[in-house]
């Protein structure tokens, strides 16, 4: 059947291929991250779980689960869903099949290195950067092809018109090839040992730089484009403010970039550095929150579908814990509130409202939207385990976080505490052993969100096997088509021939 | 500070990049009709 735009030759498909193979992957390392975080707060409860190997040591493990749950689980995601969402949205097919392939395994390759090396011992010691340099060399080629095969796509998409999501993909992209790139500048002195071009404070400044920037456009900007696609497909209606979703994109890109300075706080940076980076982090309030607002209500008038669709409860509530991580996140970065939050548990409770509240969530809503489209069903093999994991989910992150602002804020009062003649009230070690029931329920709630990514590879897998592994034909016409002679109806009116499936 | 020479440096560059583009958006009329924008990603669903 020709009848979608007669061409000579093969019709042109979707690539689903390389999607399908992130899709997967994802699951897979969010399980062996989390599972890791898993391990490692149950050390801070019982050390003896070391089991006196090197390897297993707390402070070889804890990058392990930052990297593996950053770059592993949460970058497989969204190479996964911006190759589906540019594909979708350009109406076209990804700009090369081979480089597309390439930063698949690339990306792979270099999340396994990473995964044997750090509990090895080698490291660079700068947080989320800890990777050593010839992990270094091969994510930054893995990210110029993805700089490739993404924006290629866009330059020859057939609407004219370019989705928000895509602004932020984009953007996201374009940012993270740039930090990684200069906060890695180092100099090799073996295979696995390098030193920072930077030193001392400077160093500190690069790190923090990227360290920030890394949670703005690697866990926020980027995770913000799927939430501009997925919630309004989800939903089945037009974001609530499409120029909204501009000017925040466009705030954000503008000023997104100077808030790292609020993780040295008190430290031997300048106070002018310091106060720049406190202010530009209160700035970010208003464009985070605007995206916050336009997610949530583009919902409004279908809130009746949050009572029955647990794709849109994960959907809504990662955009709840988004609006609570930002602006607890400006709150955090004022320096007198950072007196008392910093170095405690209050910022592990903070990055977990943000981690698993927001990015994990809105992964999960999405690719319960998406999994099911790229194996030819309409949905997922079971709503009632979406609904489970859901709850687990919730349960899991409520109980991480409050348990972690209890603990974190009784330890800097703890810290701070004085007798009238000036000796600290506290001995360190008190705090510690007052943090333990609190670290229990953290554990607890880990282990509630573990179990809901079990639930949901488990779901995954009943969806997915034995199913076609569908691309399907690019529909020729459309609306705002690129070429005149193509504008036309989305899909034919008649016949259902564009869901032609090409196996 | 000198880290700050480079990063603001890099800042300055972004700037410029993302006024270019921000500058092309506009004229290429990205922003005209952001109502058929929005619905735009409704419609390509195929029949399921």
């Amino acid at each position: 059947m020709g009848t979608s735009g007669t061409m000579a030759g093969q019709p042109e498909t979707f690539n689903y291929g390389v999607v399908r193979q992130f899709t997967i992957m994802t699951i897979f390392w969010g399980i062996v991250g989390m599972g890791v975080g898993v391990l490692i707060a149950a050390q801070l409860i019982w050390p003896e779980l070391n089991f006196n190997t090197p390897w297993l040591s707390y402070g070889r493990l804890r990058p392990v689960h930052t990297n593996t749950v950053i770059f592993a689980f949460g970058g497989t995601a969204l190479f996964a869903t911006s190759y589906y969402v540019v594909q979708r949205t350009c109406q076209v097919r990804l700009f090369s099949d081979k480089l597309a392939a390439f930063t698949f395994w690339g990306w792979q390759l270099a999340l396994f290195l990473g995964f044997f090396t750090l509990p090895m011992g080698f490291t660079t010691t700068k947080e989320y950067a800890e990777y050593e340099w010839p992990i270094d060399i091969l994510i930054a080629l893995v990210w110029v092809s993805y700089a490739v095969v993404f924006f290629g796509t866009i330059a020859k998409r057939r609407v004219k018109h370019i989705y928000v999501a895509n602004w932020f993909y984009g953007s996201y992209i374009l940012t993270i090839a740039v930090l990684h790139i200069f906060n890695n500048i180092e100099i090799p002195v073996s295979l696995w040992k390098s030193y920072s071009a930077y030193a001392g404070v400077q160093d500190a400044m690069v790190q923090w730089w990227y360290g920030h920037n890394a949670v703005g456009f690697f866990l926020t900007t980027s995770f913000l484009g799927m939430m501009y696609y997925f919630v309004p497909k989800q939903a089945d209606r037009p974001i609530y403010s499409y120029r909204l979703s501009f000017v925040h994109f466009w705030a954000l890109a503008f000023t997104y970039m100077w808030a790292g300075p609020h993780h040295l706080h008190y430290t031997s940076l300048p106070d002018w550095t310091q106060a720049l980076g406190m202010v530009f982090s209160l700035i970010l309030l208003a464009p985070s929150w605007g995206g916050m607002i336009n997610g949530i209500m583009t919902v409004s008038g279908a809130w009746h579908k949050l009572r029955t669709d647990p794709i849109l409860k994960f959907l809504v509530t990662a955009l709840s814990f988004y609006g609570m991580a930002t602006f607890e996140g400006s709150m955090m970065s004022i320096r007198t509130v950072n007196a008392l939050s910093h170095y405690t548990d209050w910022t592990v409770g903070h990055v977990h409202v943000g981690a698993l509240g927001w990015v994990a969530m809105i992964t999960f809503g999405s690719f319960y939207y998406m999994i099911p489209r790229l194996y030819g069903r309409t949905s997922m093999a079971s709503i009632k385990q979406v609904e489970l994991h859901f709850w687990l989910a919730t349960l899991g992150v409520v109980l991480y976080i409050s348990s972690m602002w209890v603990a974190g804020v009784m330890q800097g009062l703890m810290w701070r505490a004085t007798g009238a003649d000036g000796t600290l009230t506290y001995s360190f070690v008190e705090g510690v052993s007052a943090t333990y029931p609190l670290y229990a329920i953290r554990l607890i709630g880990g282990l509630f969100f573990l179990s809901g990514m079990f639930v949901m590879a488990w779901n995954t897998y009943r969806t997915v096997k034995g199913q076609p592994k569908p691309n399907p034909e690019v529909y020729k016409y459309n609306p705002d088509s690129t070429d005149p002679t193509l504008v036309g109806p989305a899909l034919p009116q008649t016949a259902p021939v564009a869901a032609k499936v090409v196996a | 500070m000198e880290a700050m020479f480079l990063l603001i440096a890099i800042s300055l560059v972004f700037v410029v990049a993302i006024g270019v583009a921000f500058w092309w958006a506009i004229f290429a009329g990205q922003f005209d009709e952001s109502d058929s924008a929005a619905k735009s990603i409704l419609g390509d669903e195929e029949n399921e």
